[in-house]
């Protein structure tokens, strides 16, 4: 059994390469259990990279990465964490039930499971669609319920309302806070700004550096702004200050 | 290791194979048309009685080998690979329930070959049918098995399809088919020792002309089952959960 930990992620000195650029270079990180908590930044900053460091599947050079209490990737893990990619990680040449059915036996979750979490994603008159002849939105929809399959405690999306239209999206926040309220902590990235309004605490990243872990209301006092974009603006302007 | 995800996996697997008609007629129908074609090809001679059975190996060994890379090497690209190995379902698991869901293809596709070689190819089978069928279904697995291994040295369906003239087509050219494995030059007969294929196509014309003892047949068949064994092993410990 982990020891009880307050902390879903701990982040010590993460070191990541790829190829011969350094994505993150000496991150360190701290989330709360429970709440949205949103990670923001442009495309190429090193949010995937650092969504991968938590999950395990990406090779660190060094650092340590502490998930629930315990070391990132371990096997007592990849029940309490679901993870969702960015491109939709689904079986296009079987249904979306066949999708949701195969996941939840490699998890070993009830067949009952299924059923809940189509409903949560509101799949219900897709499911015997192939997953390769939905829409993009209906297809991260159904990699979004296979990472809801045995509610896990800490949820990571990597940018999960991509090209959805907007209806589906503030139905997709309304689902996150939800499982919020209910205790679960979701990491979700974006680079849509108004998204970062309906987190609780908002990572905003550049480089491979953090440039700021803040409320969303701390964020726009400290910088004066109206807006989270605009905050993105004034804190790159004030690095980039002697 | 966990017989259910194992099954599971094979379930899935078989499962998206039902959704795709083409990889089914490949699989299972194509084989037996390239046997037949070369049955008509020498229809007036005795060839096809002499290559007829390693033909048995050839075909099935090419497409099994073929199919299964390109499967798990498509698993690898949609991420959904990437998603499953964040889950509890080990390597070997994985690894195994692909190799299940296609043996279980093979048997099929080695029933389809022997059968329509036989009956209607007029193939004549001096030993027992049911050891030809043996063989053609352990070297078909074969086949599926190193598609597995390939696929781990592949990022593209492009280099998976440049494994065939690497991997596939000196096995084929030093498998005895073009000339009797024992007529070769030294240095050669000894490198197709070496390969899995020459084996296969070694048991398959043992059984046909039942010119050697069982125990002949039974080490070709251990030959075939530990190269099979050898990448499955390989293939999962060649599959890392964590990726640059």
């Amino acid at each position: 059994m982990a020891a009880y930990s307050t902390s879903a992620v701990r982040i010590r000195g993460l070191v990541v390469r790829r190829g011969t650029t350094t994505v993150l270079d000496g991150l360190d990180l701290r989330i709360a259990r429970g709440g949205i908590v949103g990670l923001l930044g442009p495309s190429g900053c090193g949010k995937t990279t650092l969504m991968r460091s938590i999950v395990g599947v990406q090779r660190v050079v060094s650092g340590t990465v502490s998930v629930l209490g315990a070391p990132a990737g371990t096997a007592a893990l990849r029940r309490r964490v679901g993870y969702v990619t960015q491109a939709a990680s689904v079986y296009d040449d079987l249904t979306v039930r066949q999708n949701l059915r195969y996941f939840a036996r490699v998890l070993g979750a009830p067949a009952s499971d299924v059923d809940r979490v189509v409903e949560a994603t509101d799949l219900g008159t897709r499911t015997g669609a192939l997953a390769g002849s939905l829409s993009g939105g209906q297809r991260s929809r159904v990699s979004l319920a296979a990472a809801l399959l045995g509610s896990p405690e800490l949820l990571v999306l990597d940018e999960p309302t991509v090209g959805l239209d907007p209806v589906l999206r503030v139905e997709l926040w309304s689902l996150f806070r939800r499982l919020a309220d209910r205790g679960v902590t979701l990491l979700v990235s974006s680079h849509v700004m108004d998204e970062a309004r309906r987190c609780d605490r908002l990572l905003l990243m550049r480089d491979g550096a953090m440039l700021a872990d803040a409320t969303p209301n701390a964020l726009l006092r400290k910088t004066r702004t109206r807006d989270i974009e605009s905050a993105f603006l004034a804190l790159i302007e004030r690095g980039n200050a002697p | 290791m966990n017989p259910g995800r194992t099954l599971a996996t094979s379930a899935r697997v078989l499962a998206q194979i039902r959704h795709d008609p083409r990889t089914i007629a490949l699989l299972l129908v194509v084989p037996s048309l390239l046997i037949g074609l070369v049955a008509w090809l020498f229809a007036d001679t005795t060839v096809f009685q002499q290559i007829g059975p390693a033909m048995l190996g050839l075909f099935p060994f090419i497409v099994m080998f073929l199919v299964t890379s390109i499967a798990t090497l498509r698993e690898r690209r949609s991420g959904t690979l990437e998603c499953l190995l964040t889950l509890p379902i080990g390597r070997l698991d994985f690894i195994l329930g692909y190799a299940l869901a296609f043996g279980l293809l093979a048997i099929a596709q080695a029933g389809i070959a022997v059968g329509f070689a036989v009956l209607v190819c007029g193939l004549e089978i001096e030993g027992s049918v049911w050891l030809l069928v043996l063989v053609a279904l352990a070297d078909a697995v074969l086949g599926s098995t190193l598609g597995l291994l390939a696929s781990a040295f592949a990022r593209t369906e492009f280099q998976v399809v440049q494994f065939m003239p690497a991997i596939v087509f000196p096995q084929v050219l030093l498998g005895g088919v073009l000339i009797p494995r024992d007529q070769m030059p030294d240095v050669l007969y000894a490198v197709s020792d070496w390969l899995p294929l020459s084996h296969a196509i070694d048991a398959l014309n043992a059984v046909a002309r039942d010119d050697e003892d069982a125990g002949f047949v039974g080490a070709q068949l251990l030959v075939l089952l530990a190269f099979a064994v050898g990448a499955v092993v390989l293939g999962s410990l060649t599959l890392r959960r964590r990726t640059p």
